[in-house]
């Protein structure tokens, strides 16, 4: 008798030989983490991040355009005079989505105006803020008595869209992507990639990889598949490493191309597809974002950058508490990121009397080189 | 796991939206397989009950393999408790299992303490768990858990009540574990005694207030059968290692001369073996690992945490907690410190004696050193002032010598000339 799941996605006693082998059965266990998590429901955080104002890059349409829904329904767009002094202000959007029995709780954090004022030295520094908060929220959470209703607003994806209309990375968004490489995972987009030619897509590929490289700056790494992937993968994977920054475009308008219809723009000189490979790479961002790597760029938010902001926190936290401590002490500073002992009265006692003794040695030491000058001068005056 | 996985709350303020097509984001599942597939799972089971009742044949039986077994004797002066931990693959599906015994369960004389070791070992595996969870640099995702997940209790086939030993231990672990009890060598028990012995099990265990572990019926596919089998409890196991020949086939089996009790039989609803193994490890395994995490592993450590002095009073207070509590854990450490510390310091201060001695004897010896020299030097200052007075004398002595010499020699010539002058005068 086989084991068996009641519910079975792939049973994984399916194949025809070994039919009499006897199966303890715990291959199910997939299937049953399978069933409790489309049970529980996901959760997934999107930063979206243009550095040049609301409504330059496409960044909403690419958003509707990944989600297949309307998330900015009700917004306002500001006009230039007043976004000359608009404060960066943070905001979230919260859908909840179901595909086939899967549930999802998308949150899009948007920046909107970043970078559109006149002077935007530190202009990042609200994001930064905005993803420690997050973390800050979590970690009180997570060391909290009660933990059963955690809300986990963590950033797990933050999509930068650099502007197709200059020769690279600007110092702007070099900036912003070193301020942030190590709270996030940053996925730069090439936005509005329609006003650029394959070859010029190719080259300014080649030359923001080459900054980003130069600058050192960390973006989101995909894992590297196994060794014993198939080819098609293997190739499917390289291929994708290679397209970073995603050339996109987004559009909420569907048109008639070539009798189908499809989300696209419409130009007098040609109909652009979104989801056609040939134009853009939205297909691979999509599939990247959602299809395949989501997960991971959950754990590594969860494993890296969380840990790391943690540790920091602790750190800091315990730095901070034994500086008050001994303040009015003397204390040893040491380099390294462990707390510092407090000297205690009995060991000041001590520590006086090493002084001491060092005090004594070097007396001697000067008397005997005196007597050896003595020595010296004696000997010469015969 | 982590502690977002403990509770998913449901958002009231979330707007829900509908798709215009499909986005994909259905594979959410599969990727999170995909990642536990390759982490690989693990698996630890606690298995109380007295010598020789049959533990861990049952083991064998349940996880199809040897593991390396061995009579233990009657005579343990106390319990204590034996961890096997394996490697098992079947398909793609990588499994860590610890087989945790207890040894010498029930043979002491006085077994007011049995119960102690058994909950000391599974709140040392909490205790790991939450020391890790503490750390400033903690890798939670790749931790080997070694909390129990699931203890099975081996009630012995009286056919009558519970022991009293069994009630005591069981409500000392309800709320730390899932208890899963078994009656075990159901083999001497007949269908109808089967029964009642259940229903009275299952009476006892209600009236004394012992939480066992349930089925989960939240979710519709598998409520039914869970349902089903939370009245099946106790489930009566017969465990064997033999295999005897049935038709043409080899199966696990006891042979007797009345017949043969198949160890895994599907049709023989008496003995439960083969539902233990279906539900303890194909429909219920991750439920009892989650139960494991999010009941009886929060349980412990909120008692835990509120010694070391957490309040859950709201966010203005927590970053005080938290320093509260670290503190305390660095006393700790301080306190190990300081002892080095001055250990360091007192083997200073001996050396520095003991480099002392050693300068002042090297000064006493160049000292000595120096008086001696100088007192060579005197006697040889000494014995050249001799030589030169003597040099002197001989000097002074010479120049008289050569002094009287040359008065003579004068002398003598000019006597000579007198002479010869009046020799010559004479002849004339």
């Amino acid at each position: 008798a086989r084991p068996r799941s009641p519910w079975g996605l792939s049973d994984p006693y399916d194949n025809n030989e070994d039919q009499d082998k006897e199966y303890v059965g715990f291959a199910t266990l997939p299937n049953q983490v399978h069933r409790k998590s489309v049970k529980k429901g996901f959760d997934f955080t999107l930063m979206v991040a243009v550095s040049e104002g609301e409504s330059g890059l496409g960044k909403s349409t690419l958003v509707n355009s990944l989600f297949l829904t309307d998330l900015y329904k009700d917004r306002k767009l500001l006009n230039a005079e007043e976004r000359i002094t608009q404060t960066v202000e943070i905001t979230k959007h919260t859908v909840d989505i179901e595909e086939k029995g899967v549930k999802l709780k998308l949150t899009i954090v948007d920046t909107p105006g970043f970078g559109d004022a006149v002077n935007n030295t530190e202009c990042w520094k609200s994001v930064a803020d905005y993803i420690d908060q997050q973390f800050e929220q979590y970690f009180r959470d997570e060391s909290g008595l009660n933990r059963k209703n955690i809300q986990d607003n963590r950033v797990h994806c933050c999509l930068y869209f650099i502007s197709p209309f200059g020769h690279g990375l600007r110092p702007l968004d070099v900036e912003f992507m070193k301020a942030l490489h190590e709270k996030v995972n940053i996925v730069p987009v090439l936005a509005k990639a329609d006003t650029l030619t394959p070859s010029e897509v190719k080259k300014k590929k080649i030359k923001i990889r080459e900054e980003i490289e130069q600058y050192g700056i960390k973006i989101y790494q995909f894992p590297d598949c196994d060794s014993d992937e198939d080819e098609d993968f293997k190739q499917q994977d390289s291929e994708l490493k290679e397209s970073i920054p995603f050339a996109v475009i987004g559009s909420n308008t569907v048109v008639e191309a070539k009798g189908k219809r499809v989300r696209g723009r419409l130009y007098p000189w040609g109909i652009v597809e979104v989801e056609n490979s040939a134009h853009c790479d939205f297909v691979k961002l999509r599939n990247m974002l959602i299809r395949t790597h989501m997960q991971d760029l959950k754990d590594v938010t969860r494993e890296t950058h969380y840990e790391n902001y943690r540790a920091h926190c602790i750190q800091s936290m315990t730095r901070m508490v034994v500086k008050e401590r001994n303040r009015n002490k003397l204390t040893r500073e040491s380099g390294t990121d462990f707390p510092i002992p407090a000297l205690s009265g009995a060991a000041d006692d001590t520590e006086k009397l090493i002084r001491e003794k060092d005090e004594e040695l070097r007396r001697m030491q000067e008397m005997l080189q005196r007597i050896q000058d003595q020595m010296h001068t004696q000997k010469e005056a015969y | 796991m982590s502690v977002s996985d403990v509770a998913r709350q449901t958002d009231n303020g979330a707007r829900h939206l509908s798709l215009a097509g499909h986005v994909g984001f259905d594979s959410l599942p599969d990727q999170l397989v995909n990642k536990s597939i390759f982490q690989g799972f693990c698996f630890n089971i606690l298995c109380i009950g007295e010598t020789g009742i049959g533990k861990s044949t049952l083991m064998d039986t349940l996880f199809n393999t040897n593991f390396e077994n061995f009579e233990s004797s009657h005579f343990e002066p106390q319990v204590k408790l034996r961890a096997q931990t394996y490697d098992l693959q079947e398909s793609n599906v990588r499994l860590r299992l610890t087989v945790v015994n207890t040894v010498g369960f029930g043979d002491q004389m006085n077994k007011e303490d049995s119960y102690q070791p058994v909950v000391d070992y599974i709140d040392k595996q909490f205790e790991s768990y939450l020391q890790e969870e503490l750390k400033i640099k903690r890798s939670l995702h790749n931790y080997h858990d070694s909390r129990v997940h699931a203890c099975l209790y081996f009630i012995s086939p009286s056919g009558h009540s519970l022991k009293s030993l069994d009630l005591v231990t069981m409500k000392k672990l309800d709320s730390k574990v899932n208890i899963i009890p078994v009656i075990a060598k159901a083999d001497t028990i007949s269908k109808s005694e089967l029964h009642k012995f259940k229903i009275k099990i299952m009476s006892e265990l209600v009236s004394n207030g012992v939480q066992i572990y349930q089925f989960p019926l939240d979710d519709e596919t598998v409520a039914k059968v869970n349902t089903t089998m939370n009245g099946h409890l106790p489930f009566a196991v017969v465990g064997s290692t033999e295999e005897v020949c049935i038709g043409n086939k080899m199966v696990k089996a006891r042979q007797y001369p009345w017949g043969v009790v198949q160890g895994v039989s599907v049709e023989n609803e008496n003995h439960c073996f083969v539902k233990l193994r279906e539900m303890l490890i194909c429909v219920n395994m991750e439920d009892l690992r989650e139960q494991t995490h999010t009941r009886h592993y929060e349980l412990y450590r909120r008692c835990n945490v509120e010694e070391m002095g957490f309040k859950d009073t709201g966010p203005e207070c927590k970053p005080v907690s938290l320093q509260q509590t670290y503190e305390a854990k660095r006393q700790e450490f301080l306190v190990e410190l300081q002892k080095r510390e001055d250990e360091m310091r007192q083997m200073f201060v001996q050396r520095v004696k003991e480099k002392e001695a050693d300068c002042k004897d090297a000064e006493r010896e160049l000292q000595s050193r120096f008086e001696q020299l100088k007192r060579l030097h005197a006697d040889e200052k000494a014995a050249l002032e001799e030589k030169k007075k003597l040099l002197e004398e001989d000097q002074s002595s010479f120049k008289r010598r050569a002094a009287a010499q040359l008065l003579q020699a004068q002398s003598l010539t000019a006597n000579g000339k007198k002479d010869k002058d009046r020799k010559n005068s004479g002849f004339m």
